[in-house]
């Protein structure tokens, strides 16, 4: 009685330990960093990713500027993609990302939408008729969306006059809730947030013109924490899949 | 310290002032019911001016957010009141400050009221003393380290509010940039000496309400 006991006492161990063993050595959790404008493309390449590798990717999303401060003071990512292609190089000089690692993924388009049908104009005239009381952008301090929206209404000469009427997000993604929740009228964010499949999928939007902002370079960068990680190396390598390109095409962006 | 350092203070001071001083008005009376009565909505009434205690302020901050724009129910209201819409504005942050803090201020009253000894009262109104009278004369001065708890702690409170703040302020200079959503900001484009400035701005005083209340109560905060 005492030996049977014992045995399935010793067979459920072992099998406890294969099991821990065997899911360890077949995934391996991936943290990445993720501007937020790229968080739904991120999600679907994501999941595909888990599905074909068995890997887990854990996604963070925010302002860049955010993430890079953290990246500097020691936060936990292995994966960094950046809203913009100026950080991840700054990154590598500075010690905290691998040298020449870091590639462009996408460049990420501009645009001024509204959750109000016909509200936007195609050509962006609702900004110079001024008839709203608050226009949203991301944090131009930190988030490279919100800079590219300064650039825009300072190479149009409305800076200044629209100034009083800016609403902060804290990141791109906030500056698309306040103009989906109608409490700004309008604003600038990310297309990839409005868009899918080849339209806007609601309300009213301008796609601003690229020659009126610097263009946004997004690039992918390993980190020093991914350094030994193959599962890193792994999910920035199938970014430059076919299957991962048409899925950030598909939310309106460029790939280089 | 810099210019906008400066109005972010002088904001964050003036909303807590405001909040905390229509927050003692509105309150009161409420604590004061709560504090007497034997209703049986006192306890949902409690449980619900004790919410935003617990709730975390993306919660309040989220459904402030939903209810005070053009498609909510609030917003509905103020903007055929000619008032506009909350979010965004000053005005907007009173209200939202006003619940974040509503317990902190409504708590302390409460406490006081109900030490107060009925029969104090019953002999005012056999003295023919008017509610008022009883009021000023009885209820104030024994309720008076109640309000002034109230009073540090709405305040302190208010002062320390930050996520309310970021979800539906807009980070506008000199209508809802309080203190601590500059020193994020601050954080965030790595002005650490900014942030370190203003930061310990903050610590310095939120050390020195604790202290005041402590020396006055010597232990509990919440309790007279």
């Amino acid at each position: 009685m005492n030996d049977l006991k014992k045995m399935t006492r010793t067979i459920f161990s072992v099998a406890c330990i294969c099991l821990f063993v065997t899911t360890a050595a077949q995934a391996d959790n991936i943290a990445v960093a993720v501007a937020s404008n790229f968080t739904a493309p991120m999600k679907d390449i994501a999941a595909q990713f888990e599905k074909d590798t068995g890997h887990v990717v854990k996604i963070s999303s925010g302002a860049t500027g955010k993430f890079y401060a953290q990246i500097k003071n020691g936060a936990p990512f292995e994966v960094f993609l950046s809203a913009d292609d100026t950080t991840p190089i700054i990154l590598e000089k500075e010690g905290f990302a691998v040298i020449d690692s870091h590639f462009t993924y996408a460049t990420g388009k501009l645009v001024l939408w509204s959750a109000k049908a016909g509200f936007v104009d195609d050509q962006g005239a609702v900004l110079k008729q001024g008839n709203f009381s608050h226009i949203a952008l991301a944090n131009p301090a930190t988030a490279p969306y919100g800079e590219a929206a300064i650039a825009v209404m300072k190479k149009m000469g409305l800076l200044a006059m629209l100034q009083p009427k800016f609403v902060q997000g804290e990141n791109i993604s906030q500056a698309y809730e306040f103009v989906s929740t109608g409490n700004a009228e309008l604003g600038f964010v990310a297309l990839s947030q409005v868009y899918k499949d080849g339209k806007i999928t609601s309300g009213s939007a301008w796609m601003v013109t690229p020659s009126l902002y610097p263009p946004l370079q997004q690039a992918a960068v390993l980190l020093n924490k991914g350094k030994e990680k193959p599962a890193a190396k792994a999910l920035l390598e199938y970014m430059k899949s076919e299957y991962a390109k048409n899925i950030i095409r598909s939310y309106g962006y460029e790939i280089p | 310290m810099n210019g906008e350092d400066l109005a972010a203070i002088w904001l964050t001071a003036k909303l807590a002032g405001i909040v905390t001083l229509l927050l003692l008005m509105g309150s009161a009376p409420m604590a004061w019911w709560l504090a007497r009565t034997s209703s049986r909505w006192k306890a949902p009434l409690t449980a619900l001016f004790t919410l935003p205690m617990v709730l975390p302020p993306t919660v309040i901050g989220f459904y402030l957010l939903l209810l005070l724009g053009p498609n909510g129910f609030v917003g509905k209201i103020t903007q055929a009141l000619g008032l506009g819409f909350l979010p965004f504005t000053f005005g907007g942050l009173v209200v939202a400050s006003m619940i974040y803090s509503l317990p902190f201020v409504m708590q302390p009253l409460k406490n006081s009221f109900e030490m107060i000894d009925a029969r104090q009262l019953e002999v005012a109104a056999t003295l023919r003393a008017s509610p008022w009278q009883t009021f000023f004369s009885v209820v104030l001065p024994q309720a008076k380290p109640g309000f002034i708890t109230a009073t540090v702690l709405g305040f302190a409170h208010t002062v320390g509010e930050f996520g309310v703040v970021l979800m539906i302020g807009g980070n506008i200079p000199d209508q809802t940039r309080v203190v601590s959503v500059q020193i994020y900001d601050h954080v965030e484009a790595m002005q650490y000496s900014n942030a370190h400035a203003l930061s310990a701005v903050l610590l310095l005083f939120s050390f020195c309400v604790l202290l005041l209340i402590g020396m006055r109560r010597r232990g509990n905060y919440f309790v007279n």
